[in-house]
Parts: C-alpha cells; structure tokens; sequence
C-alpha cells in the first residue's frame, strides 16, 4: 500500500532522515516508535510533502506521489492527523469536519462518514454548534482524527495521538483506532507511549537518529530486550 | 448647526464613511490571513482611480464595462503584487514582508509619478454618478447616496461568504493555521489569492465611488485615504469584517463633522483621524470588535 524507499531529508541544516526504508501493508496498524527527534514527524510530514526531500522515492497504491503536492496527496486517500490536534479554535465542531471533507464532492458519502464518525465519537455530536477551540484536549483530539477521516483516508498516519490526554482518553482513542482499522483503513501510528503502540500494532519501526534500527511484530518488539529497556523503561 | 447642514453633512459623512469602509475590508482580510499590514493597498485604490481615467478619456467605455475593466485591471494587479512581493517571503520573518509592502507601495507612486506625471488629472464624469440629487433640502451627487447601499450589500454577501460558504470556511482555517488547512488538501495560494481578488475588487469599486465627487487623482490620492482606512481597521478591530465597515463609518463621520461644526479646524480634520486612533489603541488595542490577543494553544 504505501511503500517508503530510502527516504532522506535535511531539516533546518540536519541530516534528519538518513536512508529511511518503511513498508505499510494493506489492511495493517503500523507504528513508528522512537525518542524525540529521531525522525518520526518528519517523516511523516515528508510522506505529506510539507517538507522538502532530498532523495527517495514514495509509492502510494503502486503510484509514485514521491513529488505530488500536499492537495494531490490528500486525494489520493493520503491524510495526516497532525501532531497537537491542530483544530480550527474559531470554526465549530461541524465547520472543522466539513473542512476535513474540502476535497469530496459526493454529498452522500461526506453525510454518510459525519454519521460514522458522530457514531465514534458522541460527545461530538453533542458539541456540533461548539466552536473547536472551547473543547477540552480530548474533545480536540477526537475532532481531529474526526476531521481526518472525513479526507475519506486510505492511509490514515496520526501523530502522537495520545500526547496530554488523560490515560483514560488515551485508551479510548487507542480503541477507536483498532476500530477504524478495522472499518478497513490502514494506520501509520507515531507513538510515544510505545507501550500502547506497540499493543495494538500489528509490525513497528523504530526510528533511530533518522535511521530504522529495529523492525519486527508489534508483540514481538515488546519482548525485545533493547525496546524494553530504551522505551518501555524496564 | 441647522437641520439641513446636519442632515447634509450625515449624508456626506456616511458617504465617505463606506467608501473608506470598502477599502478597510481590504486590509483587514489580508491582515486576517496573512498577518500583514499590506501598505500598497491605499497605492492600489489610487491605481484604480488611475485606471478609471484611462477607460473613460482614452478609450471611451460607457460606466458600466468602465466599472467592470477597472476592476478586473485593479485585481491584476493586486494578485501580481502578492504572487511578486509577498508570496517569496512568506516563510520570512514578518518584518520582511512588510517592509517588501512598504516598497510597493512607493513602487506604484513613483511608477505612477512616472507614467502619468504628477500633475493631477480630472476624473471624468461616469455616467449618471455625478448627477445631482435633492431630498428635501439635501443635495448631494446621487454617487453619494448609492455609495453606503454598495457598501451595505457587499458587507452583506462577503458576510454570507466568510460565514457560510466552504471556500469562507477554508479562508477562516488558513488564517489560523496555514499547515493544518494543507493537510485538508485546502491550497493556500489559491486561498490568499482569492482574499487578494476580493480585496482589489473592493479598492477598485471604492475608488470609483471615492472620486466620483472630487475633481483630481494624482499620485499621492491614495496615501491618506490608504493610511485613514487602515485606521479604520484597526478602530474597528483588524481581522474583522464589520469592524472595518463600522471604524470606516466612523471615520469618514468624525472626519465631515469636525470639519462642520469647526470650520476653522478643516486643517486639522486628518490629524484628527489619527487622534481617534491614538485614543483607540490606549483605551482598547484590539479595537471595538477586534479578535481577543489572548489564543488557546
């Protein structure tokens, strides 16, 4: 499905992908672990062509989008749910997750997805006239992965959707992506609770100073002794 | 004052004050995406006057394709500026791009200076515009009475389009948050570049409106009305639609009063402007609907 070939980027003077190869199956929650700065962002914002790329190659459904712009990429089926929420604070629930839509034109199908994600997430539903920025951190957190899958994503990639949520809120969220992959999107998950991550992924990467040092089963990396010890904490 | 100079003087002061708002709209929807004070907008206004000539003396339009080719030339050239001036610098500090403003704006003075000379020339008479019109005792140009309807309407629809539309929608969330906005697959070029049309559009309408009842444009017209509406901008708040019309309003009423009930202040009547801003930013700086400074992150 996607396909990440010897990726390399320079950012703000670093080298901050050194050679970064990432293979995301169909049907799959893969996660990208690692500590801060290793490359996990960039990354991802590289897929999203927000960033430059110094060199590599980026296939999307046996297509290259490697030099696509942002809006092209989106709608292939490519969408980022960014790191920090990043809702519209002044646009209301509903305005957020009718821009999520920007690209679609079938009606029928962005009323059909609101449903599904109200369905996900009620307290959205209660809160549709709010306007986002008067919502609580998980509200938030739930309005923008919301607002991505209203893209229609076949590749739904979240940053750090756990960051500053209560352990409560981050459960949920964890369950409500296992729950969208199983509505048959694929997830590219970054984590830094690498824990949860790894619990409901189905293969991981660990990212190392802008390399990949580590690949394997989610439930296999839980057990390897150097996770474990660099971010697991044991 | 009696009662015919005070109503003379509402229809003047109203008059003045929708022109200026039509212009202020167009600093504060730039200043509402881009964060940038855009100081050739006054330059632009002056430009369309510029424009208007040239279609009505040298080529003759009849109003109406004259009001139509001014505006489309008067975009143009707005949008060229942003795509030659601004667009390059987005990604630099914002002193950069308003610094590359202020070099605009002396550009279009001096390319007017230029090519027009700085003689002033005669605004030719647009149609019906220049007739004059009595209510009662009130005699005014009839563009001084269409001037606060246009100004209405077009508050009203661009209102309906900010609000209400997906592409009014889109031009709210690029304001707040240029990358998140990409990531919807919103293009924020096209989206700037919009805010530019309606801006340069409004400049142009403006213009026609503003000099309609004045006899000169010369290169230097747009200098204080450019620099009043800004002030209106910021009076009404800047970011904020009908705060723009409102501190239009405003001003263009302070300005024709003054200068009414105390002749001998006509001197002072801009400086007076300036007063009301000075007061403004000390008592409220973000102005009489200006967006709170204070945001969530």
């Amino acid at each position: 499905m996607l396909h990440i070939e010897d990726l390399n980027i320079h950012y703000g003077g670093i080298h901050a992908l050194r050679g970064v190869n990432i293979e995301v199956p169909d049907r799959k929650i893969i996660s990208l672990i690692g500590a801060n700065g290793a490359g996990k962002s960039t990354t991802l914002k590289a897929i999203m062509s927000l960033i430059p790329k110094t060199s590599g190659k980026i296939v999307f459904n046996g297509k290259d989008i490697t030099k696509m712009s942002t809006r092209n990429i989106v709608a292939e089926g490519v969408v980022l749910c960014p790191e920090g929420r990043r809702v519209f604070p002044d646009l209301t629930v509903l305005e957020n997750m009718t821009m999520g839509a920007f690209l679609r034109k079938d009606k029928e199908g962005i009323k059909k997805d609101m449903d599904w994600v109200f369905d996900l997430f009620p307290r959205l539903q209660e809160r549709k006239w709010q306007l986002a920025g008067t919502l609580s951190g998980g509200e938030q957190q739930m309005l923008a992965v919301g607002r991505a899958l209203m893209s229609k994503p076949k590749l739904l990639m979240m940053d750090e959707p756990s960051l500053g949520l209560a352990p409560l809120i981050v459960k949920s969220i964890l369950e409500i992506i296992k729950e969208i992959n199983d509505a048959g999107v694929n997830v590219l998950l970054i984590e830094q609770n690498a824990k949860a991550a790894l619990e409901i992924s189905d293969y991981a990467y660990v990212l190392e100073t802008g390399t990949v040092s580590l690949s394997g089963m989610g439930r296999e990396l839980l057990k390897n002794d150097k996770v474990r010890a660099a971010y697991l904490g044991e | 004052m009696d009662q015919v100079t005070l109503f003379q003087n509402l229809v003047t002061g109203v008059s003045l004050g929708s022109a200026y708002a039509l212009i202020a709209i167009g600093y504060t929807m730039v200043y509402g995406i881009l964060r940038l004070i855009n100081f050739a907008h006054g330059d632009i206004f002056m430009m369309a006057g510029y424009f208007t000539i040239f279609a009505v003396s040298s080529f003759g339009m009849p109003w109406y394709i004259t009001i139509l080719f001014v505006t489309v030339v008067t975009v143009i050239l707005g949008v060229t500026i942003e795509k030659v001036a601004y667009r390059p610098l987005r990604e630099s500090p914002r002193m950069s791009i308003m610094i590359s403003a202020i070099g605009v704006s002396y550009l279009l003075v001096n390319s007017a200076t230029y090519l027009f000379t700085g003689l002033p020339r005669a605004f030719p008479q647009l149609g019906f515009l220049q007739k004059v019109y009595h209510i009662g005792d009130v005699s005014a140009p009839i563009v001084t009475f269409i001037t606060p309807v246009v100004t209405i309407v077009i508050l009203f629809v661009l209102l309906y389009l900010v609000n209400f539309t997906k592409i009014g929608m889109a031009m709210r969330a690029v304001s707040k948050d240029f990358e998140a906005a990409r990531l919807m697959g919103i293009e924020i070029n096209k989206i700037i570049s919009i805010t530019f049309v309606i801006g340069c559009s409004l400049a142009a309408i403006s213009a026609i409106l503003y000099f309609s009842p004045r006899p000169m444009v010369f290169p230097f017209s747009g200098f204080m009305p450019g620099l009043k509406c800004f002030v209106a901008a910021v009076l009404g708040g800047i970011g904020n639609i009908p705060g723009a019309v409102i501190g239009g309003f405003i001003i263009g009423l302070a300005e024709t009063f003054l200068v009414g009930i105390f002749p001998q202040l006509t001197g002072y009547s801009d400086a007076f402007t300036f007063v009301l801003l000075i007061v403004m930013l000390l008592f409220r700086p973000t102005g009489l609907l200006g967006e709170k400074i204070a945001e969530k992150v």
